[in-house]
């Protein structure tokens, strides 16, 4: 078996362990709840009988341990149970209100590494000199503010002084989209409406820069750390003592090594972002598992709401199997390992 | 001690974060004093001077009902700081006790432990307070156990990977072999060289605390009105966007400022502490 290979399984098995205590969690924070889910569910014009009913319907007299299991059984076949505040089943809710989550967060994840590697690799090549004070500014002041602050300032100055982009929404009415795969940028495309695909990548700008500004800061600063500390290595002296040019030294020798730490911490970010999209959907009105997720939690929708986080779980817990996909690949030392890691 | 003050020295930025880091400490403890109208911290309303924009007489302007914006950011520094440093006093020592023994025990405790934490960790820190708050009440005391739950496994994951290391060290092996207690081993030998990352963790904490607590009451999940808090008014004020913007500009800026005060403090403790990113 190739190493990848065995990394894969090994990574893939941890996350499923790691899925079940996630459910466990869940499942405990949704049974500490004063009060009793189905009164909750019925409301307080319910008769005893109905709540009795629903009761033993929800497994509620059941023990604790088999009230999970059941939990647990339907959560494996893929049933979240069904939305009080939608009447609709959950997982129906959730595929409807995620792509819009997933597409901003996904952009947001581009425009992070976009931005903050160049940023860090800039800052380490100028140690010690203005880009790199610079660098080191923006950095600290882009991680100390919650990204709705971010969002409010945004929209602020580039959607009402300066109208460059829209206030709010996905896209704009005039555009009717099949919705094929709820990600508008392929919708769009999918439809040949370049026009419509142009709108919808205005619409997103604003809140995705919002969303990855904190993020920036951070890859810029630890890609900075890694390269400082890469340039020190005995190599990158050699490289230099050849006369290569200090680009070439700086693209070839320096970034690749310094890239393995940074991935993980990005890995990291996405998570953060995930929760973030909560604040940046808020402010931009934008139509994401964030609405569903706070309109659900305000009316104590257990089974929505336990929904919600499990996917955003499942979706954390993904990505970082992929960041550890890319990093195993990106390393030499554990692309052709031998022996087991 | 003089070290750390010549570092301070040396390096600018960090003497700009003490600096912050001392005005909104000040601002919090003695806004009945400094506030121009300190009864406007609760439910108190003047619409004569409703919503008005900044002015002599309310340097930041007032909210909807008239209230004076500069005197409830004070009191909410407040509410950030009390916020800030019960969820640390609890989330650090928790955490610590953990990672301690997850790393120094090793084996069954550490396999256990370790999961454990990996599996607070691989739920978005935001997205797990906001779902406990969703089914606790909104008020303060629920908002700190929401942050607390989320933020002591990343104390555990920190103190476990430097005592897995230090575990190996010769101090550690002389002190098992002249027969020392797991208790000693652990709390008074290895946790010593665990306290410069959990200081420093501590102080960029306090900003990324007041981050996520603003970031839940923004949501409407955490500190309810007439109690000024920073994240609230930015969500009250977004609304009355673009007029009146400074109902949502200033309580930005405040979390903004204290954010990056504590940010550029604990960089230079950092610093001082010598202590790794």
């Amino acid at each position: 078996m190739s190493p990848v290979l065995r990394l894969l399984l090994r990574r893939l098995g941890i996350s499923l362990i790691v899925l079940i205590g996630v459910s466990m969690l869940i499942f405990t924070i949704a049974r500490v709840i004063p009060g009793d889910p189905a009164r909750i569910a019925l409301g307080p014009n319910a008769t005893p009988e109905q709540v009795a009913n629903l009761r033993a319907e929800m497994h509620l007299d059941e023990p604790l341990v088999l009230q999970y299991g059941h939990f647990l059984a339907d959560v494996s076949r893929g049933d979240l149970g069904t939305s009080l505040y939608t009447n609709r089943p959950v997982t129906l809710d959730i595929a409807q209100f995620l792509p819009a989550t997933l597409e901003l967060v996904l952009i947001a994840g581009i425009i992070m590494v976009a931005l903050g590697l160049p940023l860090g690799i800039l800052a380490a090549r100028y140690r010690g000199r203005w880009p790199d004070h610079l660098i080191r500014i923006f950095s600290l002041l882009t991680v100390s503010a919650p990204s709705f602050v971010w969002a409010v300032i945004l929209m602020l100055l580039f959607a009402f002084y300066l109208p460059i982009f829209p206030i709010a929404g996905r896209i704009s009415d005039i555009y009717d989209i099949d919705r094929h795969t709820g990600f508008l940028l392929i919708d769009t495309l999918l439809a040949g409406n370049i026009a419509a695909f142009g709108d919808a990548i205005r619409h997103l700008i604003l809140p995705a820069v919002a969303l990855a500004l904190s993020g920036i800061g951070q890859a810029a600063r630890l890609t900075r750390a890694n390269m400082v500390e890469t340039y020190d290595k005995p190599y990158i002296e050699m490289a230099q003592a050849y006369g290569f040019f200090p680009s070439r030294i700086a693209r070839i020798y320096a970034f690749k090594p310094s890239l393995i730490p940074s991935l993980t911490i990005i890995g990291l970010d996405f998570a953060a972002m995930l929760g973030n999209a909560f604040l940046v959907e808020a402010v931009f009105a934008w139509p994401g598992l964030s609405r569903y997720g706070v309109a659900v939690i305000l009316r104590k929708d257990l089974n929505a709401i336990m929904g919600t986080v499990l996917i955003i779980a499942l979706t954390f817990l993904i990505v970082n199997v992929i960041v550890d996909l890319l990093i195993a690949f990106l390393n030499p030392r554990i692309r052709h390992s031998t022996r087991a890691t | 001690m003089i070290r750390a003050i010549r570092i301070l020295a040396a390096n600018p930025l960090s003497l700009v974060g003490v600096i912050l880091v001392a005005l909104v400490v000040f601002a919090a403890i003695f806004a009945p004093w400094i506030a121009p109208f300190p009864t406007h911290n609760g439910a108190v309303v003047d619409f004569a001077f409703a919503n008005k924009p900044p002015s002599a007489r309310n340097w930041m302007g007032t909210d909807l009902v008239g209230r004076d914006l500069f005197s409830r950011i004070l009191y909410a520094y407040q509410i950030s700081l009390v916020l800030g440093v019960v969820v640390l006093a609890i989330a650090a020592p928790v955490g610590t006790i953990f990672g301690l023994l997850a790393g120094y025990l090793g084996g069954w405790a550490e396999a256990i432990l370790m999961r454990i934490v990996d599996v607070f960790l691989s739920i978005p820190p935001l997205v797990l307070a906001i779902a406990m708050m969703g089914v606790l009440e909104p008020t303060l005391t629920n908002a700190m156990l929401a942050v607390t739950v989320m933020w002591w496994p990343w104390y555990a994951r920190l103190v476990y990977a430097i005592a897995r290391s230090e575990r190996e060290e010769g101090y550690v092996l002389a002190a098992e072999v002249i027969g020392a207690g797991t208790a000693h081993i652990a709390f008074r030998e290895i946790l010593p060289n665990c306290l410069p990352a959990i200081i420093t963790k501590m102080t960029l904490d306090m900003g990324f605390v007041i981050i996520i607590a603003s970031s839940l009451s923004f949501l409407g999940l955490g500190v309810q009105p007439p109690t000024p808090d920073l994240g609230s008014m930015v969500a009250e004020g977004a609304r009355y966007l673009p007029d009146s913007w400074w109902l949502t500009v200033f309580p930005g800026l405040a979390i903004l400022i204290a954010v990056f005060g504590f940010n550029l403090m604990g960089d230079g403790l950092r610093e001082v502490l010598g202590v790794d990113e």
